[in-house]
């Protein structure tokens, strides 16, 4: 200890502001520490660049190859499923965070400070959700460079951007609520990969529908992660494009409206 | 009463089938440490837990400031500050990011938070690591850290979860220090520990607990008194004259024969006279000691008194092994 006294107490000061914009404020604060603390997570770095570069360059150019789809060049029908997968599992993110933040007390230090009490998770879904615009950019830039072409045009490219961000932030909650009940990283990692990889792969991300056995094409025919990729794909490659993206919308906020509370319950209880 | 600043009246908790608090009271008078004493489980961290507000009583009230931690949760939190055994900092921020974060989540004018976090920063020696991510801090660093960001705001009422469990004896004892400079400038303080010596060193008062329910309290001086005045340790040869040796000295006072078999502990409230009438008995009896040794009774004397086990083995899960112990 130094030996200058500076007095460890004193009148303290708070501003005063409304609830609602202080609700903004905490938010943005505890959103700002999971930037900041991710961009410092070595795994966190590998999740969100090198390993969307390499599913892009795997799927363009190992599975590429031998898959073949009417109608449309592979690689252009192909991005839009890797991006949706790239948002689902990146939505991973939100859940073992929070579980982290559980398992070493700082939400109980959280829950302990006069701040809004929604600004844990609010704060946690906005830094994921401007994790998930990096990633998402770098991806269309990926994709550009092994070949994909935009059949629309820029608006629909931002339009597809929207959606991604949308179905990302609504897995977010999802997830939210797996780290919440886990209370464990490695454990909302074990249980957050066979759910995501459920939506993922029996979708139509990489492959067609069509050739699937019946059930499992009605299943994948009618799940948000297909739904999404639909409307991304519609964005990109143009067709019938509203109908599609109004789908994929109301999946999302289905989602939301189902998780998102019961993940601020949890989160309630969680002490 | 108008001068407890934490008032807690038969407070209860259970989780599940579990009763984690029975009916505790207690009382902290402004200004001054209570030491909440209890081992693993009796109910330490879930009373710290009720009064931050992170948890709601199932019963009972508790009252911080005279503000209900149930009602008035909110204006509670900006009054009171926690450090907990977890040093619940984000590691990957530096020290200097981690005390910022809190004064913003604190509410403090944008102007105050960068001066606040650099002066707790040159306080607490962590200056020259405060640009560091806490990663790298050591376990004794982690803790000033996390006492610091507890003080961020300035709170007059302090809850230190075992602050300093894990800590190396330089590390606690320099935690110790700033404890007292706290309380020195009229912070209230909850402290709870297992270490009988940390509550005997800084607490004003103690409060003992075990299965949830408060078992004794009183000054460190008082509860040791309630023991007797002091302890006479005979040390002896072998366990048989021991068990021999124990017999015997109940004529002077409460014996027993302590867990390595070969001490016996006599409890007197009059030490020079009872010092001789051991001495006679064993005289009488053949018996030589190899050593004797007369102390006054610490804590842990009083906790054993008290729980029937030590202050280190946890009290609701293995009652049976404490039995045959």
């Amino acid at each position: 200890m130094t030996a200058t006294t500076i007095p460890l107490r004193a009148p303290t000061t708070t501003v005063s502001r409304s609830k609602a914009a202080w609700a903004v404020a905490d938010a943005l604060s505890v959103a700002k520490r999971n930037i900041i603390s991710m961009m410092r997570m070595p795994q966190v770095i590998v999740l969100s660049t090198v390993q969307p570069i390499i599913f892009v360059l795997m799927f363009r150019y190992v599975f590429g190859a031998s898959i073949s789809v009417p109608g449309v060049r592979y690689v252009d029908y192909l991005m839009a499923g890797i991006f949706v997968q790239t948002v689902t599992f990146g939505a991973m993110n939100t859940g073992v965070g929070l579980a982290e933040d559980l398992q070493k007390g700082l939400i109980e230090r959280f829950r302990s400070l006069a701040m809004a009490r929604s600004a844990v998770l609010a704060g946690r879904t906005l830094a994921d959700l401007v994790r998930n615009l990096f990633v998402v950019v770098l991806m269309v830039i990926m994709g550009f460079i092994v070949g994909f072409h935009l059949h629309t045009n820029a608006l629909g490219l931002l339009g597809a951007v929207v959606v991604l961000l949308v179905f990302g932030l609504a897995m977010s909650w999802v997830m939210a609520l797996v780290g919440l009940v886990t209370r464990n990283a490695e454990a909302a990692q074990a249980a957050a990969f066979p759910l995501m990889a459920l939506l993922v792969f029996p979708s139509n991300a990489f492959v067609a529908t069509r050739s699937m056995p019946k059930l499992l094409r009605a299943y994948a025919n009618h799940q948000p992660v297909s739904a999404t990729v639909n409307a991304v794909r519609a964005l990109v490659l143009g067709g019938p494009t509203l109908g599609k993206v109004v789908v994929a919308f109301v999946w999302a906020a289905g989602i939301v409206a189902v998780f998102a509370p019961l993940a601020v319950r949890r989160y309630r209880q969680a002490a | 009463m108008s001068n407890d600043v934490i008032a807690v009246e038969g407070l209860g908790k259970r989780f599940g089938g579990v009763v984690a608090l029975d009916g505790v009271d207690l009382s902290v008078a402004e200004g001054t440490i209570l030491g909440l004493l209890g081992p693993n489980g009796a109910g330490k961290t879930t009373t710290v837990r009720v009064l931050t507000t992170i948890l709601q009583p199932d019963r009972g009230h508790a009252r911080v400031l005279g503000l209900d931690v149930v009602r008035d949760a909110e204006r509670v939190r900006a009054s009171i500050g926690l450090a907990g055994q977890y040093a619940a900092v984000d590691e990957n921020l530096t020290g200097r990011e981690n005390l910022r974060l809190i004064g913003h989540l604190t509410h403090q004018p944008r102007s105050a938070v960068r001066p606040r976090a650099d002066e707790l920063l040159e306080r607490f020696s962590l200056a020259d690591a405060a640009d560091r991510p806490a990663r790298t801090y050591s376990g004794g660093m982690r803790r000033r850290l996390d006492l610091a960001a507890a003080l961020v705001h300035r709170p007059p009422v302090l809850f230190l979860d075992e602050p300093t469990t894990g800590l190396d004896p330089s590390g606690r004892s320099d935690l110790w220090g700033v404890i007292e400079e706290l309380v020195d400038d009229g912070t209230t303080v909850l402290l709870t520990t297992q270490y009988l010596e940390e509550a005997d060193r800084l607490a004003h008062n103690i409060v003992v607990v075990d299965h949830g329910r408060v078992i004794a309290e009183g000054t460190a001086a008082e509860l040791k008194a309630s023991l007797g005045n002091t302890i006479v340790e005979v040390r002896l040869a072998d366990a048989a004259t021991t068990r021999r040796a124990s017999a015997h000295l109940q004529r002077v006072g409460p014996a027993e024969v302590t867990d390595d078999g070969r001490t016996v502990e006599v409890k007197v409230s009059d030490s020079g006279r009872s010092v001789m009438s051991v001495v006679r008995v064993l005289e009488d009896d053949g018996i030589e000691p190899e050593s004797l040794l007369v102390r006054e009774p610490t804590l842990d004397d009083v906790f054993l008194h008290l729980t029937g086990h030590t202050t280190d083995a946890p009290a609701a899960e293995a009652p049976s092994q404490e039995g045959a112990a």
